[in-house]
């Protein structure tokens, strides 16, 4: 018995913990949700609408449910953030036609309405920061997270040019004789060209975490009323486990 | 008591009286429920039967609502799951109940049917009940893979692509008979069409039946239980079983009930806190629409299946002039099958593993050991020290049946007790 339930334990744990391994030389830095944070959901719809949404559409979430849970008023979000005549109850479909789309990149942009359900949200946060300028690929930039990716940078006006560099970087291990930590020379370090930008660095760490955390509620809209109504259904099941309980316990007395 | 009230002339009475001349309905009620006894020891084993049928009904109630919105077509499929998990009312909650329903149930007959190899519970006089409920293992594991492929997301397809092209193993008629099982050259919409028929009509009503039939069976034979022990050789001057109690209300109420509640606090669990079970229950690259030009990086059946799968592919040597992949085939096949002989393997003079000698305990104990290595070895992509994993556990899951006529019958068993007992 205890065997069966450490034996289960370990194996629904098992898949946690693959999905945080790193990818490439890239060190994943894990990504923490908050769909309680109104703001940082604004700004990251503000950012996808503009910058991504062009190519990757969100084909199966709605304009209307997303102002709704962003509280954005429906005629503030038709005009700033709803690009094509769609009314208020549209799906967030782009209007870039698959084939020539194909044409264009090689491979018609995926819809991202379930990228973080498919790579993970620590995936994407990582990948919008990994881009890098690599002048062999055909729209001029690569990526650490997604080496050799058919897109360009979306977002080096924001972030700027990100070079990749020659840099002291920390090692694993201690110097033996003075204990510090060691750093070894490693050029594959992703730098940005000063001033090229018009976000800092934190601004871009920011905005990355904006638009993965968009992209996390618009993977699953009814995230926050499932969690909701969890509480309360387990709730009356403990309750009603109570009743239970005390009903049989009556059963039990009558046969003993 | 009840006695007493069948007397009263009451409205009540007079309707169930008229009932009954036409139909028996008190009869019946009598003969499976309050009249049916079950042995008074029956331990915490014994609920994953009921949980099994209580998955059942959950599967059937929110398959129903699935189907309403659900488009079985290559084109529409993917969107209308999404269409139920966000415009539906409350199609986010069925959808969950349903995939996580799936894995329940496999959780559920997994531990039933553990249940009835350490009790042995298909012994005589429960043959045909251990072999009904086989048959239902089978459909189970057959609904469930045709279910996966209805979300149509890109493991559904390629997930169904694999398991489809077993089939093309078979020698000579292998190819034709992979085309016929799809209808199509390559998987389309008409497989996904008739997987959806066989899904939500012809198996569900295969399972329904066979579940009833099985109930047939156990009611005839009665319940085994920890002991091994027969009840209903040992009665009272009533003719009721001295070890036995009414079913209803004692098992029903004070057993059933409150552990129903648990597996329910449980399963909602599941459902409104992790319904992808870490991508156990819904697999991550489902959440992609299925595409035929781009296969997952790792193509794992669902968790279930996996222990079986894991044997399919620990055949990685051609034998007997047959090639590895039909060898494959056939090791799995037997593996599923073989549990079905159980009742003619076991020699032992005792039922129960409380009264079994070590080598039963043990080879038990390897048996679990091995099903549990060979479950997560079919989730991994296969390599060579995974692959020799397999095969030590794939021999030693077969050791457990092939070798039981001997270790039964050589083994010291422990005196059984006359009357069951509560521990």
């Amino acid at each position: 018995m205890k065997f069966l339930l450490l034996a289960l334990a370990v194996s629904f744990l098992a898949p946690t913990l693959a999905q945080a391994a790193p990818s490439g030389d890239w060190d994943m830095e894990r990504f923490r949700p908050n769909l309680h944070d109104k703001p940082s959901l604004q700004r990251g719809a503000q950012l996808y609408m503009n910058y991504c949404w062009g190519c990757h559409s969100l084909d199966f979430q709605r304009y209307e449910r997303t102002a709704d849970f962003l509280e954005v008023p429906h005629e503030v979000f038709l005009d700033n953030l709803v690009f094509t005549d769609q009314a208020i109850g549209g799906l967030m479909e782009n209007a870039m036609p698959r084939e020539q789309a194909q044409n264009w990149f090689g491979a018609a942009p995926p819809d991202l309405t379930m990228v973080t359900r498919v790579r993970s949200e620590t995936w994407v946060y990582n990948f919008l920061r990994a881009f890098y300028v690599d002048p062999l690929r055909p729209f001029g930039a690569n990526n650490k997270v997604y080496p050799n990716i058919g897109m360009p940078h979306a977002l080096i006006e924001l972030q700027g040019v990100p070079n990749l560099v020659c840099a002291e970087v920390p090692a694993n291990g201690r110097d033996a004789l003075t204990g510090e930590a060691m750093t070894e020379e490693r050029c594959d370090v992703i730098e940005v060209a000063d001033g090229t930008g018009v976000m800092s660095a934190e601004e871009f760490d920011q905005a990355a975490y904006d638009i993965t955390n968009f992209l996390y509620y618009v993977g699953e809209p009814t995230r926050v009323e499932r969690e909701r109504l969890g509480v309360y259904v387990i709730l009356f099941l403990i309750v009603l486990l109570v009743l239970t309980k005390l009903l049989a316990r009556e059963y039990h007395k009558a046969y003993h | 008591m009840e006695q007493q009230e069948a007397k009263k002339d009451t409205a009540w009475s007079r309707f169930m009286a008229w009932i009954d001349e036409r139909m028996p309905v008190t009869e019946t009620m009598q003969y499976h429920m309050t009249k049916y006894y079950a042995p008074k020891n029956l331990n915490f084993w014994y609920v994953f039967g009921v949980l099994s049928l209580v998955v059942l009904v959950n599967q059937i109630v929110t398959g129903i609502w699935l189907t309403m919105s659900y488009v079985p077509s290559g084109e529409e499929a993917f969107a209308s799951v999404e269409y139920i998990m966000r415009d539906v009312e409350f199609g986010w909650l069925l959808r969950y109940m349903h995939s996580t329903g799936a894995s329940a149930f496999f959780i559920v007959v997994y531990l039933h049917m553990f249940r009835g190899l350490m009790y042995g519970s298909y012994r005589k006089p429960r043959e045909l009940l251990w072999l009904i409920g086989m048959a239902i293992f089978v459909v189970l594991m057959a609904e469930g893979f045709f279910g996966y492929l209805l979300p149509w997301g890109n493991m559904s397809f390629w997930g169904a692509q694999v398991i489809v092209s077993l089939v093309g193993a078979v020698p000579v008629i292998g190819p034709d008979l992979m085309e016929w099982v799809r209808g199509d050259f390559v998987m389309s919409e008409i497989t996904l069409n008739r997987f959806f028929a066989l899904h939500v009509i012809a198996l569900p009503l295969v399972l329904v039946m066979l579940v009833f039939i099985h109930i047939i069976a156990l009611h005839h034979v009665g319940s085994n239980n920890p002991d091994g022990i027969e009840i209903k050789k040992d009665k009272d001057e009533n003719g009721i079983p001295k070890d036995g109690v009414p079913f209803h209300p004692y098992y029903t109420i004070g057993h059933d009930l409150p552990a129903i509640v648990i597996f329910l606090i449980l399963f909602c669990g599941v459902v409104f806190f992790m319904p992808e079970m870490g991508g156990y229950f819904i697999e991550h690259p489902n959440f992609e629409r299925a595409d035929p030009l781009a296969t997952p990086e790792h193509i794992a059946p669902v968790w279930y299946y996996t222990p079986f799968y894991a044997m399919l592919r620990a055949a990685t040597f051609p034998l007997f002039g047959f090639d590895a992949k039909f060898l494959g085939l056939v090791v799995m096949g037997a593996a599923i099958a073989v549990p079905a002989v159980l009742p003619w393997l076991d020699r032992s003079p005792v039922k129960s593993i409380r009264y079994k000698g070590m080598y039963s305990k043990v080879m038990l104990g390897l048996f679990v050991v091995s099903f549990f290595i060979l479950g997560y070895l079919g989730t991994i992509p296969a390599g060579p020290m995974a692959t020799v994993l397999a095969q030590i556990c794939t021999f030693v899951y077969f050791a457990y049946f092939i070798l039981m006529p001997w270790y039964t019958r050589v083994e010291r068993t422990k005196p059984v007790p006359e009357r069951v007992t509560t521990r």
